[in-house]
């Protein structure tokens, strides 16, 4: 029994069928920490990538720094970093947010790249037509390279998403019951590992399937050429 | 300092990191280029059979690819009476390998497809047989393509490494984890073993950068 539901053993078929409901619940929890950690990546990664293109070094060193650093070292030793040493600074977060909080770490190092590229890909005469019409720099940034910028910036955003999706899993080391703790647990206690890890990995794949599916829909819809801030 | 003291352990468990990433590494590139040749295949079994082994290893989460092969796949060997048990280095290095191969195969897919069709038209008039085409037209022009791709991608292996130790593999964060548990020191483990896994990174990507270019340099060459 788990979240007060029971299951039953008597064949894989009924097995797989009763503990159905359970998985969906874990599958939930996955969903939400892929949507807390994406959105701690993407505004983490916006600084980042903001801190990186300063002029002055000794802002965009460290930055770079820390982003070569996030994205070299394991998300598992991030979470057990995280979930040990915040409470000896006197941070307690509960478990959930401490585990999100570690994904989304992670993945800002690859969002700031995201931004960066998005930035970069807009062609150079674009600034250079904007300074002609002598548009302020900040006009110049805001109605002229960001809306050209957002079109090639949100795929790359929706495949992070999936990302960090197939990520969460390694959340259930601090106890998070996410879909795959949830699986390993039903197999702890009947024995039968096959039927809850064969499930987990298939809703994954319909999961991964749709999720991108979805990006790549998005991706065909967005105006090339541009969306307008306003 | 107490950091010392946790050294030789840790180097003991970085020893494991290193031969996992390698193995798991080499066996990632030979299912890349297995499936991702497979994939542009005319035979539909093999294109097939490629797709669905891609779609597989990408679309669900290396961990629990790692727990299937550990957990799982002896319960199914128990109930079809085979013994499919596997010892955790095997299992850690084939989810591993079979991960990155998996990500590794649409990168080879990518790199032959995008070489120049003119180059394939050319091959036919010369009367090259597929194989011919295959070995030594695309394969040669698409390899340094893929050189930095593949790069990217053993940096994310040796950090997937790190998951073993869920499955009581003694690699370097199943150290850590034994020397906290032990001295309760999170901060000083957790930030040298961090460091570690920056270190080993930095080396795999010059190590991958000189490959990148010994390969680059053959073209070059040839051309």
């Amino acid at each position: 029994m788990l979240f007060g539901i029971e299951w039953d053993t008597a064949n894989n078929w009924v097995f797989a069928v009763s503990i159905l409901p359970i998985l969906l619940k874990g599958l939930v929890v996955t969903i939400q920490a892929t949507v807390v950690g994406f959105f701690v990546a993407a505004v983490l990664g916006l600084i980042l990538a903001a801190l990186k293109a300063s002029r002055l070094r000794i802002i965009s060193w460290p930055a770079r720094f820390v982003t070569e650093f996030l994205r070299d070292t394991p998300l598992l030793v991030q979470v057990f970093f995280l979930y040990y040493v915040l409470p000896e600074y006197g941070i307690v977060l509960p478990a959930f947010l401490t585990g999100a909080l570690a994904l989304g770490v992670q993945y800002s190092a690859y969002m700031s790249e995201v931004y960066r590229a998005g930035i970069e890909s807009v062609p150079l005469g674009q600034t250079e037509a904007a300074r002609a019409l002598d548009l302020s720099p900040l006009r110049q940034f805001s109605v002229i390279i960001i809306p050209q910028a957002i079109p090639r910036i949100i795929p790359a955003m929706g495949n992070y998403l999936v990302s960090i999706m197939k990520d969460v899993p390694v959340l259930s080391v601090v106890s998070i019951l996410e879909m795959l703790n949830v699986a390993k647990i039903i197999g702890d206690r009947t024995f039968n590992y096959l039927i809850p890890l064969s499930m987990v990995g298939g809703l994954y794949l319909v999961l991964t399937l749709v999720a991108s599916a979805i990006v790549r829909l998005v991706d065909r819809r967005l105006p090339k050429q541009g969306i307008p801030l306003r | 300092m107490e950091w010392l003291s946790y050294s030789t352990p840790l180097l003991q468990g970085a020893w494991v990191t290193v031969q996992l990433t390698v193995y798991s590494t080499i066996l990632g590139a030979i299912a890349a280029f297995a499936f991702g040749i497979g994939k542009v295949s005319r035979n539909w079994l093999i294109k097939g059979v490629s797709i669905c082994f891609i779609e597989v290893f990408r679309g669900t989460s290396l961990l629990v690819q790692l727990f299937w092969l550990y957990f799982a796949l002896p319960v199914l060997g128990q109930q079809i009476g085979i013994d499919l048990r596997l010892p955790p280095v095997v299992a850690g290095t084939l989810a591993l390998g079979l991960n990155i191969g998996a990500y590794g195969a649409e990168v080879v897919r990518g790199a032959i497809q995008a070489v120049p069709p003119a180059q394939y038209e050319a091959a036919k008039a010369l009367d090259f047989t597929p194989r011919q085409t295959l070995w030594r037209i695309a394969l040669p022009q698409a390899i340094p393509e893929m050189m930095p791709s593949f790069g990217n991608l053993a940096v994310q292996n040796l950090k997937d490494t790190a998951l073993v130790s869920l499955i009581s593999l003694g690699d370097m964060a199943f150290r850590a984890e034994q020397i906290r548990n032990f001295t309760q020191d999170s901060v000083g483990v957790y930030t040298l073993l961090l460091f570690m896994y920056f270190g080993m990174a930095l080396v795999l990507t010059a190590i991958m950068k000189l490959l990148e270019r010994s390969i680059g340099r053959w073209r070059a060459g040839r051309a």
